[in-house]
């Protein structure tokens, strides 16, 4: 790994008339990295894909691509290549003219092209189909062809632009797995735009979560999982159970508050700053929350209740349990253990639960635009 | 899935489609029947009485050297209309599909000769070219040239191609302008982001995705400019000077009409027929095979 960064965006901005679609975003990625760019649509990532990509010229800001500026670098003349977020390939040409399409306005002799398309389409797995029209593939091997077409002309950046968006679930599960081995394969720098939380966990190296034109955090998945630094991303990335509360005191890092239930917890200040008085949003994970039919074994935890089962949503190992608290009226959503210790429990039952103050991250109120 | 319909009787389906066969019958067949009919005969000057020749009008015709000049004369005239409306709808249609602003009224302002009927069409490229009033022929003579379209074979077979071509380049430009914007951006971009300059990709990606519209307006065009430039001719040339500008429709009409051969005239539109027949076959057959749909 050199010590040059594939890629660095330095705070580069982009406005459409007065809408700021990206705005004074900064990051570098190293070579080999499976970068994400995560966000719910309209947060700016494509724009800022398309500027890496070229076709669209950043209001501010510099972009660099192994060290060198490439502002003013067309989109054909940059070291970067591009999976549509529709695949883009060419209908009306056979599997190898597509992959071979790059080569061919490089000026790569016939036989060459031939040799090179041969060789790329075996490492995606499709060896000996050059000859087959488009139309003949299944969706995930078109995905490959997609990927091959790039790769063949060696990009130092691949850029992906929500490749998995049209395909079955299924398919797309086994996508992820299979993308993130490609990339390792071809150990090329991905950076990979999606809205999908779990395409970008599962196989980013770094993920950055993106709102509202900014980078919120930057982070690998677990990090951002279990540390999110805004209330964005503890609400965006994962499912986690949200309520209102005021800051009744502080100690250190803890926070004694009260929730709008009227409930007193203690939680974890995971944000900046907060004062006896301020209005938080607390996150509290649905796996955090320890559920027991004795009272006794959740006493000793920071925030405790009784709840009545109000329902049980059965997926799995996604089970979840909806509870509301006896003594509140708040309404919680708890993960099942995968145990299968209460597989017997159902609504009406009356259980107690009881979670960490660590688990319990607390964010100023207001401040996520 | 297609919603299909099951009817119990005969009469009722009978009943809808007849509007359809009763226009079909009175203005094609009827008339197509009659013109094979009178294609036999050889009626006097007065209409009173027709002889039976057989195939005589035919044989005639062929023999004509006229006639077979007519031949290549609409050959030339219809190649040229097609290639010329053809041509610079696309290249409008193209800048047009790279405009981002203002493109609304650019588009509208195209369509405006479309609704100018084409004997009109005509008159308007006739006192433009007028060869004593006309605002062109003056602007022409300054430059030293002298347009006479009269006397002229070629300038009056010029002029009827391009006030022919000029009504049809809106009806053009509205479908390859469709098709243009049919075809997902993306692929374009993978071919950019690949190394195709414009040229190249327009040649590669573009003119191969385009080619259903192309093939349509091939179609379309060729038929247009051996029927409905029937107005514009009329009013421009008349089918003159010495011919140069009669094609296979004008002749029938002239030796019809003006010319009163009623017979020749039926034998006329009868093989115009069998050509428009054959065309789209021949098109529909050979080229359609290099088209992606």
């Amino acid at each position: 790994m050199s010590d040059i960064p594939d890629l660095e965006c330095r705070s580069i901005s982009k406005s459409f008339d007065t809408f700021k679609a990206v705005r004074d975003v900064s990051f570098s990625v190293p070579q080999g990295t499976f970068f994400s760019i995560l966000g719910p649509s309209g947060c700016g990532k494509t724009t800022l894909l398309r500027m890496i990509a070229g076709f669209q010229k950043p209001s501010g800001g510099d972009l660099l691509i192994k060290g060198k500026s490439v502002l003013d670098v067309p989109p054909n003349k940059r070291p970067v290549s591009m999976v549509f977020q529709h695949l883009a390939l060419f209908p009306m040409m056979n599997i190898g003219a597509n992959v071979g399409f790059g080569l061919r306005q490089r000026g790569v002799n016939k036989t060459d092209v031939t040799k090179q398309v041969e060789r790329v389409l075996e490492r995606v797995g499709l060896g000996g189909v050059a000859d087959r029209p488009v139309s003949s593939l299944s969706g995930g091997q078109k995905q490959r062809v997609a990927i091959a077409r790039c790769m063949v002309l060696e990009p130092d950046v691949l850029l992906l632009d929500e490749p998995l968006g049209a395909l079955d679930l299924k398919l797309r599960e086994h996508m992820k797995v299979e993308l993130k081995q490609l990339q390792s394969e071809f150990n090329t720098t991905f950076v990979y735009i999606t809205h999908d939380q779990s395409e970008a966990l599962v196989m980013s190296d770094q993920i950055a979560v993106m709102n509202h034109g900014v980078f919120e955090q930057v982070g690998t998945a677990k990090e951002l999982y279990y540390e999110p630094n805004t209330a964005f991303v503890a609400g965006f990335v994962g499912e986690a159970n949200r309520f209102g509360a005021t800051v009744d005191g502080k100690t250190g890092d803890a926070v004694h508050m009260v929730t709008s239930y009227g409930q007193t917890l203690l939680g974890l200040n995971a944000g900046h700053g907060l004062s006896k008085g301020d209005k938080i949003d607390v996150f509290v994970r649905p796996e955090a929350v320890r559920l027991s039919r004795k009272s006794s074994d959740v006493a000793g935890m920071e925030n405790s209740g009784q709840g009545l089962v109000e329902n049980v949503l059965f997926n799995g190992a996604n089970s979840q349990l909806i509870l509301r608290d006896q003594m509140t009226g708040a309404e919680m959503n708890v993960a099942l253990p995968q145990t299968g210790e209460f597989r017997d429990l159902k609504r009406g039952d009356v259980i107690s639960f009881g979670w960490a103050s660590q688990q319990t991250r607390c964010y100023r109120a207001g401040i996520e635009k | 899935m297609e919603k299909r319909v099951n009817f119990k009787g005969i009469w009722l389906p009978l009943l809808l489609v007849l509007p359809q066969l009763v226009v079909t019958a009175v203005f094609f067949f009827y008339p197509a029947g009659q013109a094979i009919y009178q294609s036999l005969f050889i009626p006097d000057p007065f209409g009173l009485s027709m002889q039976w020749v057989g195939l005589g009008n035919f044989e005639y015709l062929l023999g004509n050297a006229y006639y077979r000049a007519s031949f290549v004369t609409t050959a030339i005239f219809s190649i040229l209309v097609t290639l010329v409306s053809m041509g610079v709808a696309l290249y409008l249609a193209v800048l047009a599909d790279r405009l981002i602003k203002g493109s609304g009224v650019y588009r509208t302002l195209l369509i405006w000769p479309y609704a100018v009927a084409p004997a009109v069409a005509g008159v308007l490229w006739l006192f433009m070219f007028n060869t004593r009033v006309g605002v062109v022929t003056w602007y022409l003579g300054q430059l030293g040239y002298d347009w006479n379209h009269v006397l002229n074979g070629e300038e009056a077979m010029g002029l009827v191609v391009v006030a022919s071509a000029w009504g049809r380049i809106s009806y053009n430009f509205l479908f390859f302008l469709a098709g243009l914007q049919a075809i997902p951006r993306s692929v374009i971009e993978a071919a950019a982001i690949d190394g195709a300059k414009f040229w190249t990709r327009f040649r590669t990606i573009v003119w191969p995705l385009l080619s259903p519209v192309t093939f349509f307006l091939l179609v379309v065009n060729i038929v247009y400019a051996f029927f409905e430039t029937f107005g514009v001719i009329h009013t421009i040339t008349s089918g003159g000077p010495q011919q140069t500008t009669t094609i296979l429709v004008y002749k029938v009409f002239k030796d019809g009409f003006v010319g009163q051969d009623l017979g020749s005239s039926a034998a006329q539109s009868v093989i115009l027929l069998v050509i428009v027949g054959i065309l789209t076959i021949v098109q529909f057959k050979f080229i359609e095979r290099r088209v992606h749909y």
